[in-house]
């Protein structure tokens, strides 16, 4: 970013609240449907202060009602409306489903093109919050699975803002998975400035020469910390954010693997039919030839997530399991 | 209490019930022919409810229709050439045959789409309310479901929503008696109009067999509606001459023939209307059966028109997955 332009270093939160201030700003036909996120401004506080610029006619207040206010979301898009609906954590989701994947995905394709559904789902992932079960899944995969939908995995401040406001101004519905753990937690520099960052468009956090860590959301920082401690080991790590796992961008995540001939791959979903299996497959497919190694691969444990901290904790990977999967396969 | 309707409108009642009941008819022709892919669940019998609805509403206001959705699009001005050609997976089609008969669609009628989850457009007609509310159109959204939806737990949070924050939205609830195959009685509990007033909305039961009945409360409730009253839900009675589509020919383990014959010569809808034209002078047999042939032809036309129209070609396969 050109050092004329001043930067600040916001939280995760407040880069997603920037991004949405500033596209309501611009368009009045962005607004907010979702559980307390006017006044409350979510329990997440991530809305805190949108209700008081853009009052409660573009900051809605819903009932508990996933499906019914996604539905109105769906319905507004349709209609002239860029409605965002908050679905306060990823484990809803599995009550909105027909709406985003039998009416948003299908209504272009079903329509012959004729009517489109510029719509923004905002939701959370991640465990490691002492939520259990019902409140610490990460459901991307469900959604990168199906045509129609985009699925954005925003893994800092600077990612979040940018992609953010793409993902508005985008003309398909699209999923947007913030981790929660992240929202408060992690800060990072954002431009003041007017910036977007294209969809399907990876983004090399750290550049290596050994081994690629393909990392996503919750699982960049992780990844970011494991190259740390494979560095002091003498093993360079280069890590890959894909930002979005639909449109992917497969040459980046293949281009990468050439050069360093290994590969992990990290996603705190779940690791069976999950993001880790579609991306390795990319990988085995598009760099076979330069692979020292099978691509492995790191995800959630498959059991539900417990409750019990240091069950939880386990279920997660780490910098260090990160690091020392990185270092069996460099040996 | 039916409001006074002139006479143009009412031929073009007639017309537009003829229409439906003819495409119908030709429908069910192409797929004993083997010419139409899949299958089609057929409007026949509840015409009065579609035209009835779309004649009290203006051309921009918007509808969302269901699997049974062929008579709601017509009514609200679908063209015959393009909806066949739609239903036989033609170019031409609505939506280029990627649709096919559950799925027509038409900005240009304000057709947001039938559907085919049951109940799968409630949403979508409650968030076009809430557009036209928030950039002030002064459109109205008209929900048609079956009464089969009303198993489907979106109908309520929905019509919570719809009151909550007064958008113009009417949910019509066409009760065919058959949900698929199984008769109402054995799938719905209580008072169908209760569960609509015990959200605030205005409910009324109306004879969906009396096409001008149907206009007169569906005017009320748009009107109101329009001018940001809120709201509401309109439960029509009615019947579904054929079987849930048009594969399912021995009906005889869920209903009798008697009563479909019950219906079709006691209670159809296009007799009722020309049994009134008739009664009140306002047209003769000779002018009813010149609309009826002048549709008959219209029909046979588009049927033509989209038995000759190509497919679509192999390119076409994934565009419009994104927009």
């Amino acid at each position: 970013m050109p050092e004329a332009i001043a930067t600040r270093e916001l939280t995760f939160a407040q880069a997603v609240r920037e991004a949405l201030a500033e596209e309501m700003r611009r368009d009045s036909t962005v607004c907010i449907f979702g559980e307390d996120v006017a006044e409350a401004g979510t329990p997440f506080k991530v809305l805190s202060g949108l209700v008081e610029e853009f009052g409660t006619n573009r900051v809605i207040d819903t009932p508990i009602s996933e499906a019914g206010f996604t539905g109105v979301a769906v319905g507004a898009a349709m209609t002239g409306m860029r409605p965002i609906a908050d679905i306060m954590f990823g484990d809803f989701l599995t009550l909105v489903m027909d709406q985003m994947v039998n009416q948003a995905a299908k209504v272009h394709y079903m329509s012959g093109g004729k009517w489109k559904v510029p719509m923004v789902m905002r939701t959370t992932l991640g465990a490691t919050r002492r939520s259990a079960a019902q409140h610490s899944q990460s459901l991307h995969a469900w959604f990168s699975h199906v045509p129609g939908l985009k699925v954005v995995l925003p893994s800092t401040p600077y990612d979040a803002k940018g992609l953010l406001k793409t993902a508005i101004r985008d003309d398909n519905p699209v999923i947007f998975f913030e981790d929660k753990m992240m929202h408060h937690k992690l800060k990072g520099p954002v431009p003041a400035g007017e910036y977007t960052i294209p969809f399907g468009v990876a983004d090399i956090k750290r550049e290596g020469e050994d081994i690629t860590l393909v990392a996503t959301s919750s699982m960049v920082q992780v990844a970011l910390g494991a190259a740390e401690l494979l560095e002091e080991a003498g093993i360079s790590a280069e890590v890959v954010d894909p930002r979005t796992t639909w449109p992917l961008d497969e040459k980046t995540l293949i281009d990468s693997v050439k050069k360093t001939s290994r590969a992990i791959v990290i996603d705190e979903g779940y690791g069976r039919y999950g993001v880790t299996s579609e991306i390795a497959a990319v990988i085995a497919q598009g760099a076979f030839y330069d692979l020292d190694k099978p691509v492995m691969r790191m995800g959630a444990m498959h059991v539900p997530i417990p409750f019990s901290p240091p069950l939880e904790d386990l279920t997660v990977p780490t910098e260090k399991s990160v690091a020392e999967a990185a270092t069996s396969l460099c040996r | 209490m039916t409001t006074a309707i002139g006479k143009e409108k009412l031929l073009r009642m007639y017309r537009q019930m003829m229409s439906i009941r003819l495409f119908e008819e030709q429908v069910n022709e192409l797929y004993t022919r083997a010419l139409m892919p899949g299958l089609a669940h057929l409007y026949s019998g509840e015409e009065a409810i579609a035209v009835g609805i779309c004649e009290a509403l203006r051309g921009d206001d918007y509808i969302t229709s269901t699997h049974r959705g062929h008579g709601h699009c017509l009514a609200k001005g679908a063209t015959p050439n393009l909806m066949f050609a739609e239903l036989l997976g033609k170019r031409a089609g609505y939506c280029k045959g990627k649709g096919g008969s559950m799925h027509i669609a038409d900005p240009a009628t304000g057709n947001l789409g039938a559907n085919a989850i049951v109940a799968g457009s409630v949403g979508i007609a409650t968030g076009a309310a809430f557009s036209s509310k928030h950039l002030g159109n002064e459109r109205v959204a008209v929900c048609f479901f079956g009464e089969g939806a009303l198993g489907q737990g979106i109908v309520y949070e929905e019509m919570n929503l719809a009151q909550l924050w007064k958008l113009p939205v009417i949910y019509v609830c066409e009760n065919n008696l058959y949900t698929e195959y199984t008769h109402f009685s054995e799938t719905t509990a209580g008072d169908i109009l209760q569960r609509a007033t015990a959200f605030g909305l205005q409910a009324e039961r109306v004879d969906g067999q009396d096409v001008r009945a149907v206009y007169s409360v569906a005017s009320q409730f748009i009107e109101r509606a329009r001018k940001g009253d809120g709201p509401a839900f309109l439960l029509c009675d009615t019947y579904r001459y054929t079987g849930h589509h048009v594969g399912d020919i021995n009906r005889d383990y869920y209903r009798a023939k008697s009563e479909e014959q019950h219906w079709k010569n006691e209670r159809d809808p296009i007799k009722i209307l020309t049994d009134y034209l008739i009664s009140e002078n306002i047209t003769d047999n000779a002018g009813l059966d010149r609309i009826q042939s002048d549709v008959a032809a219209e029909m046979k036309a588009a049927v033509e028109f989209a038995v000759a129209a190509p497919y679509p070609g192999a390119e076409e396969v994934d565009q419009d997955v994104y927009a």
